[in-house]
């Protein structure tokens, strides 16, 4: 179990916690007009009059924002509903020109499903999916140029937004925290959204109330605006659950509201009562037809769907021996799970993986460098540890090889040849220095004979040293054992 | 509906009703409403909702983008306007 359970003054409270995550949909125009959707633009060049809200122009659909709304929902298990129907949501705000947004609401897109997520503890929990509709986004502000103005840029007005909601089903700040993960993978795996929480492409707000353990019904929640990063949700929905209990603990009154997340203090702050839902007066969008989609339709996005990272995860731990773990954090990104391949391709996987999760992520780390940027190629991480398992170098070795493959971007037998760093393997070589450290020191010889068996490592890292590391360790002991009797 | 129910939905359509026009507009959305409750008693039941009386599906668009590149055009009629965005009022957060 992974409920976080609060203590109260004389009652046990848990946390009940939603979530509703806005995708940005990846696409080239926008969802209702044909202007582009490209990030970084000038000011308000990517602006249609459609975007503007100029009377009389109208919505037309993007086939590939319904695309990748169904693509995602097919990946979350959910239900795709065939028929779907666009919404008004009318509301004056600077940063809407229509004064009203084009979304879905009684008939979305796409319907309930299921995530199994994965915790901490390796216990694993299903979260419930209430649907998913796509709508426009909004305009951005800008707040922080004109100390009396607000300025706007229609540019992002009109990209396409895939609105995720789910069931109340987390009892955890970690909960939460493990779903929005592996929401963003899944969706990077499918290419339909990119996933980047801090530039506000995917989005989270987090509903949170509490109650008595043991009581079934809803008390009045908090909705907290744009918690926008994995571990800014955790800690919102940790400090306005803790908020709450002092509110109950002091027989204060706990009201439906609307709060924002203060990243920097750590704290949810009040924003307003919340509105009417009604205030919003939805009716169904004269401009665009309902969208009908047929049985094939449906059948052809399933035939694309890309392997998705539970079932590489799987296939990694049956198929190429790595452990749960391993799989788990190989898999939670695309590009990983695909440089490792590559890494593996032929060679010994579970040993491929230590090395990436060892020395190879430490040392992108250290450099501050991305995967795309690794001066280490898949290939070439995948010919060093040959090298090893061909017993070319020792373990050892291996170590020295790949830092200067760091530095140098050269491939592991290029160094081996250059550095002359081959192992030896031939017996007599091996044997000759032996017998030259065996001479060297007769007292450790003679002290080891009397019964003190653990200087044989003492022996071992004496002859390594004098064959500068190259000898192959299983000789060396196996020689050495044959020579002290 | 009241007189109030009538200010509020002004305010929410930004529409300025003066005050002696609010008696006149409820009873004409009162007219409305009454007229609203008359087709509900025409038996609807097995009857799908409908959207809209066209029956087609939509047609969809192909992913291009064939507009954009006309900031000055967007703009030309903002009564404000600096460094090429849309100037408003400070919007509070």
């Amino acid at each position: 179990m992974t409920a976080m359970i609060l203590k109260g003054k004389d009652a046990d409270w848990e946390i009940v916690c939603g979530l509703e995550i806005h995708c940005q949909i990846i696409s080239k125009s926008k969802i209702y007009s044909g202007a582009s959707t490209h990030y970084g633009s000038e000011v308000n060049e990517n602006v249609s009059f459609v975007d503007a809200g100029m009377p009389g122009m109208l919505p037309t659909l993007n086939e590939q924002c319904v695309y990748q709304a169904v693509k995602t929902g097919l990946a979350l298990n959910c239900h795709i509903n065939q028929y779907s129907a666009f919404a008004r949501k009318n509301y004056f705000y600077a940063d809407l020109p229509q004064g009203y947004q084009i979304t879905q609401d009684k008939f979305p897109l796409v319907g309930e499903g299921k995530v199994e997520i994965e915790l901490e503890d390796g216990s694993k929990k299903e979260i419930g999916i209430e649907r998913i509709h796509i709508e426009q986004d909004a305009a951005k502000s800008i707040h922080d140029i004109s100390p009396t103005k607000t300025f706007i840029d229609l540019n992002r007005c009109g990209v396409g937004l895939m609105e995720l909601v789910t069931k109340p089903d987390f009892r955890s700040p970690e909960e939460a925290g493990a779903f929005l993960k592996k929401l963003r993978s899944i969706v990077r795996y499918l290419g339909t959204c990119d996933g980047n929480m801090d530039e506000g492409s995917m989005r989270c707000d987090a509903s949170v109330s509490i109650r008595k353990v043991g009581e079934t019904t809803l008390r009045p929640r908090a909705e907290m605006k744009n918690v926008n990063s994995v571990k800014f949700a955790m800690q919102a929905i940790e400090y306005e659950a803790r908020r709450q209990l002092e509110l109950y603990d002091n027989g204060e009154v706990m009201e439906q509201q609307t709060r924002k997340f203060d990243a920097v203090k750590g704290i949810t702050e009040f924003l307003r009562k919340k509105e009417f839902a009604d205030d919003y007066r939805y009716f169904p969008e004269p401009d665009l037809l309902p969208l009908v989609l047929s049985d094939e339709y449906i059948a052809n996005i399933k035939k694309e769907m890309p392997e998705l990272p539970d079932e590489k995860k799987h296939r990694f731990v049956e198929k190429l021996g790595l452990t749960p773990y391993d799989a788990e954090v190989i898999c939670e990104d695309k590009e990983t799970a695909a440089f490792f391949e590559e890494a593996a391709q032929g060679h010994d996987a579970k040993k491929t993986a230590n090395w990436l999760m060892g020395d190879f992520f430490a040392m992108l780390n250290e450099k501050k460098l991305s995967l795309s940027e690794s001066p280490i190629s898949a290939k070439n991480l995948g010919s060093l540890v040959e090298l090893v398992s061909k017993n070319v170098i020792n373990g050892k070795t291996a170590k020295d090889v790949f830092v200067i493959m760091a530095e140098t971007g050269k491939a592991p037998e290029v160094i081996v040849e250059e550095k002359g760093l081959k192992q030896v393997t031939d017996t007599s070589a091996i044997e000759k220095i032996v017998d030259e450290v065996l001479a060297s020191s007769a007292d450790n010889v003679a002290a080891y004979k009397a019964g003190k068996v653990n200087l044989m490592g003492w022996f071992v890292g004496q002859v390594m040293k004098a064959s500068q590391g190259k000898a192959n360790p299983a000789v060396v002991n196996q020689l050495l054992k044959q020579k002290l009797g | 509906m009241d007189a109030q129910t009538v200010t509020k939905i002004a305010f929410l359509s930004r529409l300025k009703i003066d005050d002696d026009k609010v008696e006149s507009t409820l009873q004409e959305f009162n007219g409305i409403l009454r007229w609203v409750d008359q087709l509900k008693e025409v038996n609807t039941e097995g009857v799908e909702p409908l959207v809209s009386v066209n029956q087609n599906s939509i047609t969809m668009r192909k992913d291009e983008v064939t507009e954009g590149n006309q900031s000055q055009a967007v703009l030309a009629n903002a009564p404000m306007k600096e460094y090429g965005y849309f100037a408003v009022p400070k919007v509070v957060e």
